[in-house]
C-alpha cells in the first residue's frame, strides 16, 4: 500500500516562504475551504473549555479566551486581549477525529447460502484541522508511524488522514502542564503541516509546509511579510519557550524507566490511581481499542465493532485463566514503560510529545513527569532523600 | 413455535423502573416477543403461565420472608436467572436500612408497625441464591438488556463492559465536570452502562451503575469527593443507589467513620460482610486520608 501522506524529506526540502495574512481575511481562508469541501474543525469555547469542533465563521473561535491548567485542573480565563488562538491544548485531540472512538468494521449476514461477510463502507470525510499545535503534529506522526508505517495500514485512519488538511498554530503562550521543549516536539511547529501560522494582533504569519498548502496560499490575500512582523513573531513564539517550566529527562527515562520496575514509587502511585483511563484517552498518541462482534437478536446478523480501550481496564489484558495486569500497580506501570520507552523499539519514536493532557485530565492529578522522575532519579539521590 | 425459550419477568422490592426498560424497547419489542416467548409479564400482560422457564429476568431486592421463600422456588423454576438494575444486584436505594435502625424507621413511616412484616435487611438475589448475571443499573439501560437477552439466546457472554464511566464520558466527548467545573463524581469508580449521561448534562456521577472492578473508593474519597464536599456528604455520595454494594459500602463507612458518625452494619450482616467486604475497612479507617 503505497502512502501518500509527505515525509519528512519532501517537507524539510521546501523551503518555507513566510508571508502575511492579515486578520480580517481569515474568514477568506474559512470560505475557501468550505467551499472546497472540508469540514474546518477548530477550537470552540463549550463545556467550560476549548474542544474541537466544526466551525465556520470567525466569531467561533475563542476570541479573548484561555486556560488554567494544572494536575487535575482546568478553567477557563479571559485573556487581556482578543487573541484567537491564545490558548495551549484543550480536553479533546484529533485523534477524535482521526481514529474515531467508535467504528464499525464489518458486518455478517446469515443468507441461505450461509454467512455473507462484508466491510462496513467508511464514509468518505474530508477535515482541515485548523489550529494545530507542534504537540499535536508530532502526536499525529507517532500515529501515522502505528497505523500507516509499521507494516500494517488501518484502512479506517489512512483515508482521514490522506484527506485531512492541516493548518498548525504556533504556540504564543504555554500551560503550566506542556513540556514539548523536553520531547523535543515543540512549541515551533517544524514539520508536518500544510500551512503554518502564527498570530499576531493584526493577522498571521503564514509559512507554507506541502504543495496542498502551497496552493490554499496561493487562493489566499496574502501580504508580503515585513521584517518587524515577522520579528514580533518570532518573540511571540519565544514566549511559549520562555513559558514552559516542566522537564522531563527524555533520554535517561527512555533507558532507566525499564531497570525500576519493582521501585516503591510504583506502588505509592497505584494507591492514588482511580484506574479510570482518562489519561489514555485524552492521550493524542494512544491507540488501542477492543473489537467485539455484536450479535442481533435474531442472530441473522453480526457487527464488528471497535472502540477506543484502554490498558488501564482490568479486563483489557484478559487471557485464557484471567487478566494478565490484574493490579493497578502492574496496569499504572505498563502505561508508563510503554509511553516513554518501550513505544521506542515498537515505533522508533517516543509515545509521549508532551502535551500534558493525561496531567490535566487525571481526576487525582497524577503527573507522569513527577512519577517517571521519581523512579528514575539517582539512587542515591533517591536514598538521601528518603533518609 | 412453542420451542421458543420462555421469558419470565420478576418483581420484588423495586419500583418497576428496571422492567419498564423492557416495554421502552418499543422498536425491538416485536423482535423480542418472536424470539422468546413473554410467558410471565405482569408489567405487559395479565396472562400469566407458571414455570419452569429458560430465562428469568429479576427486578428489586430481598426484604420480607415471603420474598426470600418466593425466591427459592423461583430459581428452582429457572434454566437462567438475571438480575436487572441495582436492586436486585445490590439491595438498591432501600439497603439504606442495612446500616440504620429497621424498627425505627417503622415506627416513624407506619402507624400500625405491627402489621408490616419485615426484614430487618435489604439484600441483593445474589445474597439468596445462584445468579447467571447481574444487570447493573438504577434503572438498566435497556439496549444492555437487548443485548443481555440476545447473547443469552446465542449462547455467549453479554457484551458489557466493565469499564468505568469515565472513557463513555471521553468517547462522546464530555469535558470531564471534576477538572473543569469542580464538581464530585463518582465515575472513576462506577461501571459504565449509562453511557455517561450525569456528566453530559453538567453533574457528577451518582454511581447509579454500582462499583466497577477494583474500584479505588479510597483514593477516590480522598483526592475527588473530600477535597469538594464534607465528609458526611461524601458519605452519602457512596451510600447511596448501592449502598450495599460490597466497595461502596465499605467506602461509605470509611467516609461515615470520618464524619464521626459510625453506621455499622445491621448485626445479622455481619458475619456475611466479613467475607464479602474483605477486611481493608478496618485498615483503612485507621489511617487518616493521605494528603493531596
Ligand atoms: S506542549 Fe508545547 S506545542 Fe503543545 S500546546 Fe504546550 S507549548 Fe504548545
Ligand atoms: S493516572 Fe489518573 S487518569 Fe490515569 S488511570 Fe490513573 S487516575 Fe485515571
Ligand atoms: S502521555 Fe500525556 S503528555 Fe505525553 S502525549 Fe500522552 S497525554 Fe500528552
Ligand atoms: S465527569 Fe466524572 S465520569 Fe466523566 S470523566 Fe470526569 S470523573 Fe469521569
Amino acid at each position: 500500500m503505497t502512502n501518500t501522506l509527505p515525509t519528512d524529506t519532501e517537507v524539510a526540502g521546501m523551503t518555507p516562504a513566510a508571508s502575511f495574512l492579515p486578520r480580517s481575511a481569515l474568514q477568506t481562508l474559512l470560505d475557501l475551504l468550505l467551499g472546497q469541501g472540508y469540514q474546518v474543525i477548530g477550537p470552540r469555547l463549550d463545556q467550560g473549555a476549548i474542544v474541537y469542533d466544526s466551525l465556520e465563521r470567525v466569531e467561533d473561535l475563542p476570541a479573548g479566551w484561555t486556560e488554567e491548567q494544572g494536575p487535575g485542573l482546568y478553567r477557563l480565563q479571559r485573556r487581556d486581549d482578543d487573541a484567537l488562538f491564545g490558548y495551549a491544548v484543550g480536553p479533546h485531540s484529533w485523534k477524535r477525529f482521526l481514529f474515531p472512538p467508535q467504528v464499525n468494521l464489518m458486518r455478517s449476514q446469515q443468507t441461505d447460502d450461509g454467512w455473507r461477510m462484508s466491510e462496513v463502507v467508511q464514509p468518505v470525510v474530508r477535515y482541515a484541522f485548523l489550529g494545530v499545535r507542534a504537540c499535536d503534529l508530532a502526536a499525529i506522526a507517532v500515529q501515522d508511524r502505528v497505523f500507516l508505517q509499521s507494516g500494517f495500514v488501518d484502512k479506517v485512519y489512512q483515508q482521514r488522514r490522506e484527506q485531512a488538511l492541516l493548518i498548525a498554530i504556533n504556540c504564543t503562550m504555554a500551560a503550566a502542564t506542556c513540556f514539548c521543549t523536553s520531547m523535543g516536539s515543540g512549541p515551533r511547529c517544524q514539520q508536518g503541516y500544510d500551512l503554518g501560522l502564527t498570530e499576531l494582533p493584526s493577522g498571521f504569519v503564514v509559512e507554507v509546509g506541502s504543495e496542498r498548502g502551497a496552493a490554499l496560499a496561493a487562493n489566499l490575500p496574502l501580504e508580503p511579510l515585513q521584517d518587524e512582523q515577522d520579528q514580533a513573531a518570532e518573540r511571540a513564539r519565544q514566549r511559549a519557550v520562555d513559558d514552559i517550566g516542566r522537564r522531563l529527562d527524555r533520554d535517561r527515562v527512555q533507558t532507566v524507566l525499564r531497570e525500576r520496575l519493582q521501585h516503591p514509587q510504583w506502588d505509592a502511585v497505584a494507591e492514588r490511581c482511580l484506574s479510570c483511563a482518562n489519561c489514555t484517552l485524552v492521550c493524542p498518541t494512544c491507540f488501542c481499542t477492543s473489537v467485539d462482534d455484536v450479535t442481533n437478536l435474531t442472530d441473522q446478523e453480526v457487527i464488528r465493532e471497535r472502540r477506543w480501550d484502554s490498558c488501564f481496564n482490568f479486563d483489557f489484558s484478559h487471557i485464557s485463566g484471567g487478566p494478565v495486569r490484574d493490579q493497578t500497580r502492574s496496569r499504572y506501570r505498563q502505561w508508563l514503560t510503554h509511553k516513554l520507552t518501550t513505544w521506542v523499539d515498537q515505533f522508533g519514536t517516543s509515545g509521549c510529545v508532551g502535551c500534558g493532557r493525561c496531567i490535566t485530565w487525571c481526576p487525582v492529578g497524577i503527573d507522569l513527569t513527577v512519577e517517571a522522575t521519581l523512579i528514575c532519579q539517582d539512587q542515591d539521590a533517591d536514598a538521601e532523600t528518603r533518609s | 413455535m412453542s420451542e421458543r425459550p420462555k421469558l419470565a419477568v420478576m418483581k420484588f422490592a423495586s419500583c418497576d423502573g428496571c422492567q419498564l426498560a423492557l416495554l421502552d424497547l418499543e422498536d425491538e419489542l416485536l423482535t423480542v416477543a418472536r424470539a422468546v416467548q413473554i410467558s410471565h409479564f405482569a408489567e405487559a400482560s395479565s396472562h400469566l403461565e407458571p414455570g419452569p422457564y429458560d430465562l428469568t429476568l429479576v427486578e428489586g431486592s430481598i426484604t420480607t420472608p415471603e420474598d426470600r421463600h418466593r425466591l427459592l422456588k423461583l430459581r428452582a423454576d429457572s434454566k437462567y436467572l438475571v438480575t436487572i438494575g441495582a436492586c436486585a444486584t445490590a439491595g438498591g436505594i432501600q439497603a439504606l436500612r442495612n446500616f440504620a435502625d429497621h424498627d425505627e424507621f417503622m415506627r416513624a413511616v407506619y402507624a400500625r408497625p405491627d402489621y408490616i412484616e419485615t426484614l430487618a435487611t435489604s439484600t441483593p438475589v445474589a445474597a439468596h441464591v445462584k445468579v447467571d448475571f447481574e444487570l447493573r443499573g438504577c434503572p438498566i439501560d435497556k439496549y444492555q438488556l437487548l443485548e443481555v437477552i440476545a447473547s443469552l439466546l446465542a449462547g455467549h457472554r453479554p457484551r458489557t463492559s466493565t469499564e468505568s464511566v469515565c472513557q463513555a464520558c471521553k468517547r462522546r466527548g464530555t469535558v470531564c465536570v471534576v477538572v473543569t467545573q469542580n464538581l464530585p463524581c463518582l465515575g472513576p469508580v462506577t461501571h459504565s452502562g449509562c453511557g455517561a449521561i450525569c456528566p453530559a448534562y453538567d453533574r457528577g456521577c451518582y454511581g447509579c451503575f454500582g462499583p466497577t472492578v477494583q474500584p479505588n473508593t479510597r483514593a477516590l474519597s480522598d483526592h475527588v469527593l473530600l477535597p469538594r464536599m464534607a465528609s458526611d456528604q461524601a458519605a452519602l455520595a457512596l451510600h447511596g443507589i448501592n449502598a450495599y454494594a460490597p466497595e461502596f459500602a465499605r467506602g461509605g463507612q470509611r467516609l461515615w467513620q470520618l464524619a464521626g458518625l459510625p453506621k455499622p452494619l445491621h448485626p445479622s450482616l455481619d458475619a456475611s460482610l466479613e467475607t464479602s467486604l474483605d477486611t481493608s475497612l478496618a485498615a483503612s479507617s485507621a489511617t487518616e486520608p493521605a494528603s493531596s
